[in-house]
């Protein structure tokens, strides 16, 4: 333990406190208040309600939280494919290739999002590949945007994961393929759980870059709730984030419970 | 394991033609024409008929046991178990970057031998030993396994059983899965698959194990089923890379004792032992290759190497040594003006070393060859006493059975030893 007096634990929780409540803990119970009422003027909010939810769950708020859902299931599967497959590669490259392909997969985090964003949306509104107007368009960006994650953190358990496991498996005769799907890959699903974990809360959360590409049928829910705070509905847009919010930590939790016999290691 | 009986023919072998065929050792079969497979060659049958492992006889009628033949008299076994043979390094070099790991290795290793690479750390012992598995490619040089060159083959098309130092065991499957791993990948029937990882476990005592985990199991048992595993799989050749490092000394001793009876059981298969400790190699190998540098230093049998070494490396690390630098003189040499009573073949003038056991050196002045010096330091260690006497300005050791008054430190001693003990090293 790094402090060790009672005292000094006490004056390391306060501080804690002191920065976490108004940091973290304070806006998002702000926003939950606000969900529930009517009018904020002073300084607490007034009269209650459950309004806001019953609009958010029906109509367009519910289309737009089903297609938060179906772009960041899909982003999240592609991702998990596309990093999952550079990991082994960059795995079984040399020091320098390695280097070359952890740069590129770097890329989108670096860049921000509105740039990756507009990237797509000139890439892809010409022919020969026509996506600007369509869904793809959005699952596409957002599956670039959070790749990077999924590659890191699959290249991460690669590199701990001894390899005394894949040769073991090649010494008994075991071709390349076989030793991927029957070891490599059940000893790095708790990894690729987490990753999906991941990818899957980043892209329920994007905003800068579907701003730019969403065409008018495929709105995902953190556009809607822009549009509804930037429409002046602030309650509306509290119970679509309380929503937001809600769903994206039931889906982590959801995604952390399963257990992998790997994960008993 | 199967006893061997004349005209019986167990399940995962079939005897085929007049003769009979059991699956695995006893090797006691008393029939005409039955043949065990593991006994292969010692077997008191005729050959025809005689089925074998990893060697199809080449009598008629011949079945390989993996192959659950109906009496076609053919193997049916897809893996082509031509490993029988032993290994063969063709003067084999391993760089990595611009280090030379291992240099112009020539080494061979006879059907049925256990050959033991003793050597430091970093003395290219395992390299050697990951040659063969197919882990480190040579940047020259050939590695034959029987009449098959394998430098350029995948490790899975090797065939080659292989046990590391932390088992490296498939911690998602269970004991029964992790043995039967090797039989699956190769897609070996159901049925057949089954049978032979009982069998395997059987073998190594772990067959009330099988349900359960890697992590459920102590060292000493996931050690057997690495090697069971290693052997489900019937390899003409056994890797074994420091398998005894990681288990504590009581295990240790017990398991060298167990890799000793599974190999008298199956005394067809061939095995390389990588190891550090000389007790491992002398114990268990028919022959000992000393490594250091990347290169052998010597080869021999443990008989050799330990009675005449042939160079200082190898002296000092197959058991202890003393080293006096000697030169020769009319017969015999001298050691500074003392000349001691060795034969030496050496022309006059030639300098050597001698090379004496401490515990062939005694205390006292009653053997032929006798040196006197003070006495720097004694330890106690249980059943002996190591007495270090400065001779000349060198040390020389003795190891004596537990002394009753031992000398004190700083008092003359004399120290002897007989003829037969010194062993010249030429330089």
């Amino acid at each position: 333990m790094l402090v060790h007096t009672r005292k000094g634990r006490w004056t390391a929780w306060a501080v804690f406190a002191a920065l976490f409540v108004p940091l973290f803990a304070l806006p998002l119970l702000v926003i939950a208040v606000a969900s529930f009422s009517t009018n904020w003027s002073g300084a607490f909010p007034s009269g209650p309600t459950t309004g806001h939810y019953a609009a958010a769950t029906r109509g367009e708020s519910l289309a737009a939280l089903s297609v938060s859902l179906q772009t960041a299931v899909g982003a999240s599967v592609l991702a998990l494919v596309v990093g999952t497959w550079a990991a082994l590669s960059a795995s079984s490259l040399g020091r320098g290739g390695r280097r070359v392909l952890d740069a590129l997969f770097m890329l989108p985090v670096a860049v921000p999002s509105v740039v990756v964003g507009l990237a797509v949306l000139v890439a892809y509104s010409q022919p020969p590949v026509l996506l600007n107007g369509t869904r793809w368009i959005v699952i596409i960006a957002h599956t670039v945007l959070v790749t990077a994650f999924a590659y890191q953190s699959v290249s991460a358990a690669l590199t701990r994961l001894d390899p005394a496991y894949e040769q073991a498996a090649a010494s008994l005769g075991a071709r390349p393929w076989y030793v991927l799907w029957r070891v490599k890959v059940p000893l790095l699903l708790p990894s690729l759980t987490a990753a999906a974990g991941l990818c899957f809360a980043l892209s329920m959360g994007e905003l800068s870059a579907t701003m730019m590409l969403y065409p008018p049928d495929w709105m995902p829910l953190p556009v809607q709730i822009f549009a509804a705070t930037d429409r002046g509905s602030l309650f509306t847009g509290s119970a679509l984030a309380v929503v937001l919010m809600v769903t994206t930590l039931l889906v982590l939790l959801a995604v952390s419970r399963i257990r992998t016999k790997a994960s008993y290691r | 394991m199967s006893g061997a009986g004349a005209g019986t023919s167990t399940s995962a072998a079939a005897g085929t033609g007049t003769g009979a065929a059991t699956n695995a050792a006893a090797g006691t079969g008393t029939g005409t024409g039955a043949a065990t497979n593991a006994a292969a060659g010692t077997s008191t049958g005729t050959g025809t008929g005689a089925a074998t492992n990893a060697a199809a006889g080449t009598g008629t009628g011949a079945a390989t046991n993996a192959a659950a033949g109906t009496g076609t008299g053919t193997s049916t076994d897809k893996r082509k178990t031509a490993t029988a043979g032993g290994i063969r390094f063709d003067e084999v070099t391993v760089t990595y970057g611009t280090q030379t790991v291992l240099d112009t290795f020539d080494l061979t290793v006879e059907p049925g031998e256990v050959m033991a690479l003793l050597g430091p750390s970093g003395s290219g012992k395992t390299t050697a030993l990951r040659a063969v598995a197919g882990f480190v490619r040579p940047a020259s040089g050939r590695v034959w396994l029987g009449d098959r060159d394998v430098t350029d083959l995948p490790p899975y098309a090797r065939g080659v059983g292989m046990v590391v130092q932390q088992y490296a065991l498939f911690p998602h499957m269970r004991v029964a899965d992790n043995v039967a791993f090797g039989l699956k990948a190769r897609g070996t029937p159901r049925g057949e698959a089954a049978s032979r990882v009982g069998e395997a476990l059987e073998m190594t005592g772990m067959s009330a194990y099988a349900r359960r985990y890697p992590r459920e199991l102590s060292g000493g048992q996931q050690q057997r089923v690495a090697i069971a595993r290693a052997l489900a799989i019937r390899p003409g050749v056994l890797l074994l890379d420091e398998p005894l490092s990681a288990l504590d000394a009581r295990l240790r001793s017990g398991m060298l004792a167990e890799l000793a009876r599974l190999h008298r059981e199956l005394p067809e298969v061939t095995v390389l032992y990588v190891t550090h400790d000389q007790v491992e190699a002398l114990t268990l190998a028919d022959r000992i290759a000393v490594m250091d540098s990347a290169r052998i230093q010597g080869v021999g049998t443990p008989h050799e190497l330990y009675r005449a070494p042939r160079d200082t490396f190898t002296a000092s690390f197959v058991g202890n040594a003393n080293l006096l630098p000697v030169t020769a003189a009319s017969g015999t040499v001298r050691f500074g003006d003392i000349p001691l009573r060795v034969a030496s073949p050496l022309p006059d003038g030639a300098s050597a070393t001698l090379c004496v056991r401490p515990h062939r050196v005694a205390l006292g002045d009653t053997g032929p060859n006798v040196l006197r010096g003070t006495v720097t330091s004694v330890q106690w260690r249980g059943a002996t006493h190591r007495v270090v006497v400065d001779v000349d300005g060198h040390e020389v050791l003795a190891d004596c059975p537990e002394l009753a008054t031992p000398p004190a430190v700083g008092r003359p001693v004399a120290v002897s030893f007989a003829e037969e003990d010194g062993a010249l090293i030429h330089d």
